[in-house]
């Protein structure tokens, strides 16, 4: 089943008001860890995880995610082991899950094995904010040919002609980057960006999704009505880091009534 | 070059969402202002009121000798203001700066030539500042450092990776996703995503086109080979485009060797065997990274040349057999340039004495009645302590130290 196909039912079948969809890094700050955090987060109703193949140049991340990732790699993780997690994660768990990572990553794997690989382990989409359209003729024609959602980026400077433009690469879903900025900073939720977020509506069919500092029930009973799911990123990190893995659940629990 | 910003395979655009217009915008400032004759003639005007173009070229008599072999001239960006081609870059930079209406400048630096350019022009400009610099560099580059904060800009240092000028880019980077508003990300070499590197390569290029002319008024002809070293490779690109189209002048682009190449401690990308093709920091090139993708640490003496990626107009012409590039080690640094300071009263920066190193190995083999050009890209005071301590001078170490007990004890 496809990722969008995937949305649908999970948004019919369960009626919700809202999907949650989480972040890991993988690797950080150990693969046991993170077993522990997926389990807590499926358990708990997320339903979608992105998990997040580590890179040294992670140029869009904010410094949790920067330092999550530059840890992973220093623990010695390699995209070999993210892969084999991950086909173990997608095994166990029956939601879907989406490789987040950036283009170098893809490049030296060789574009099309990682395709191959990441359709084989049942990944349903992949999030790569350094692959814009004009550069991914094969990308793109390679998520088509294996089927895996490339899920393309809105952010509050791209115009409404470059949204619609976007919108017709991308499937499954639209990720709205609720600010300029990084990952990892509180957004406020105001005019600006209820304006924003009513342009993403305008140029697309597919399910929005909004992410950048989004860490309270506030932030998501904000979005319920303006977009299809919630992105929860840097927050259960930080969580993780300080109050360990058993905080997760409680506190994705917690984020919906 | 395409559209896109494509140096044969090399090149593109690898950019966030976030920054699409602003990227769009500031190909549209260059476009514009590379059309317009008037916008050329006043950064020459400024290049040569402000700074010091047209930069000299120095006949190296006494090195000449000493090698016996081609005759060796040096181009002299060293006597920029600021001390380095940084200066170059950065004021043509500027200028478009002013005409978006932006009000800001943020850059990293390594070697903080380019940082200090930087600060200098947005001082002159009017603009508020913010250079990142990585932790590493900031240590031994601690001259620059006190420069840029004295013109009024805020240095960041960077302790995220390497902690070296990759590290500086990356931050540079997401300040800039955050307030490319008002701010103008003034990107230091010709590498990162289209349009930089050719924007960088079309303001460096005053260097090669005085280069030019000098030598043959100087010389009376072409010179047989051009030396630059090579970082991200602004210097180079700038003095070999007043040279590409003469296929009989050869052009040798000169790499950090750090510790030697096969020490894995290095820099070279594309001397050696050690550099493969990938996508990061927003373009592609030839970096030096594992297997999977993930960037290496880089060595280098020079903070200048401690990078992972090379110009993508450079990785083409290296492809295409145009351009030849080599490596050279710390100590080969060291010692080119104590002969250089010995016989030509001149200080290289450590990165441009890479260059000297290169031209050293081969002028002696090369007839009389040719002639070389070295680009001396800047000078060496920034490098004080680096080279003192290389050195191991003892009446330095003895100044630091009393100097170090006055602070102490107040
Ligand atoms: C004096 C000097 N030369 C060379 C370089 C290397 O840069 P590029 O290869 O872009 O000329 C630097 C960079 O900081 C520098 O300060």
């Amino acid at each position: 089943m496809s990722l969008a196909e995937d949305i649908k039912q999970i948004q019919s079948k369960q009626d919700k008001k809202i999907l949650l969809m989480t972040h890991i890094v993988l690797g950080y700050p150990s693969f046991e860890v993170n077993r522990g955090v997926v389990r807590q987060m499926v358990e708990n109703g997320v339903d979608l995880i992105e998990m997040q193949i580590p890179f040294s140049e992670p140029m869009a991340d904010g410094p949790v995610i920067v330092k999550a990732n530059q840890d992973a790699l220093e623990n010695g993780t390699t995209v070999a082991q993210c892969l084999e997690f991950a086909a173990e994660i997608t095994e166990t768990y029956d939601i879907p899950f989406l490789f987040m990572t950036y283009y170098n990553i893809l490049f030296k794997y060789g574009e099309e094995d990682f395709f191959k690989k990441a359709k084989k382990i049942n990944i349903k989409g992949l999030i790569v904010p350094d692959m814009p359209p004009e550069e991914g003729e094969t990308y793109f024609s390679r998520a088509r040919k294996y089927e895996l959602a490339p899920i393309m980026i809105f952010a509050p400077t791209s115009t409404n002609a470059r949204m619609k433009n976007l919108a017709g690469y991308g499937d499954g879903f639209i990720y709205c980057v609720a600010r300029k900025g990084v990952t990892g900073t509180q957004t406020s939720f105001d005019d600006e960006f209820n304006n924003y977020i009513g342009r993403c509506r305008q140029a697309t069919d597919l399910p929005l999704a909004v992410g950048f500092g989004i860490s309270a029930r506030e932030d998501v009973d904000y979005l319920i009505g303006k977009a299809d799911i919630a992105v929860i990123g840097t927050k259960t990190i930080k969580l993780v880091e300080k109050k360990g893995v058993d905080s997760v659940g409680l506190f994705i629990k917690g984020l919906r009534r | 070059m395409s559209n896109k910003g494509y140096f044969g395979q090399w090149g593109g655009a690898f950019i966030p969402e976030v920054l699409f217009e602003t990227f769009q915008e500031l190909k549209e400032a260059f476009a514009e202002a590379r059309q317009d004759e008037q916008f050329w003639r006043e950064y020459v005007n400024l290049m040569s009121t402000y700074s010091c173009r047209p930069t000299p070229l120095t006949f190296a008599e006494n090195l000449t000798r000493h090698f016996g072999g081609a005759r060796i001239y040096i181009k002299r960006e060293d006597l920029n203001h600021t001390g380095a081609h940084k200066a170059n870059n950065v004021m043509g930079q500027g200028m478009l700066v002013k005409r978006m209406g932006k009000k800001r400048v943020i850059a990293e630096t390594g070697a903080g030539q380019h940082g200090v350019a930087t600060a200098t022009m947005a001082a002159k400009f009017g603009f508020e500042c913010t250079i990142y610099m990585g932790e590493e560099d900031i240590m031994r580059q601690r001259p620059n450092v006190f420069w840029m904060e004295k013109l009024g800009a805020t240095v960041v240092t960077v302790t995220s990776g390497t902690r070296t000028l990759k590290d500086a880019i990356n931050e540079a980077f997401r300040d800039w996703v955050t307030r490319m508003d008002d701010t103008h990300y003034v990107l230091g070499t010709v590498c990162g995503p289209h349009p930089f590197p050719e924007m960088v390569a079309w303001f460096q290029s005053i260097i090669g086109q005085e280069a030019n002319r000098q030598i043959q008024e100087q010389f009376g002809a072409l010179p047989d080979r051009v030396y630059a070293c090579v970082g991200g490779g602004s210097n180079a690109m700038g003095i070999f485009q007043g040279f590409l189209d003469h296929p009989e002048v050869e052009l040798v682009g000169v790499e950090a060797g750090g510790r030697g190449l096969d020490s894995g401690r290095h820099a070279s990308r594309l001397a050696g065997t050690d550099g493969s093709a990938g996508v990061a920091q927003g373009y592609k090139t030839m970096f030096l990274q594992n297997d999977e993708g993930q960037m290496q640490d880089t060595h280098s003496v020079a903070a200048g040349l401690d990078y992972v990626g090379v110009s993508p107009i450079l990785a083409d012409l290296w492809e295409k057999g145009r351009v030849r590039f080599e490596a050279a080690t710390d100590e080969e640094v060291m010692a080119a340039l104590d002969l250089t300071m010995k016989k030509e009263g001149l200080i290289p920066a450590l990165e441009s004495s890479h260059a000297f190193v290169q031209a050293f190995k081969e002028v002696g083999d090369i007839e009389t009645d040719k002639a070389v050009i070295i680009n001396m890209s800047g000078r060496g005071d920034k490098d004080i302590f680096t080279i003192a301590h290389a050195f191991d001078d003892p009446s330095w170490k003895e100044f630091i130290i009393a100097k170090g007990d006055e602070y102490v004890a107040r």
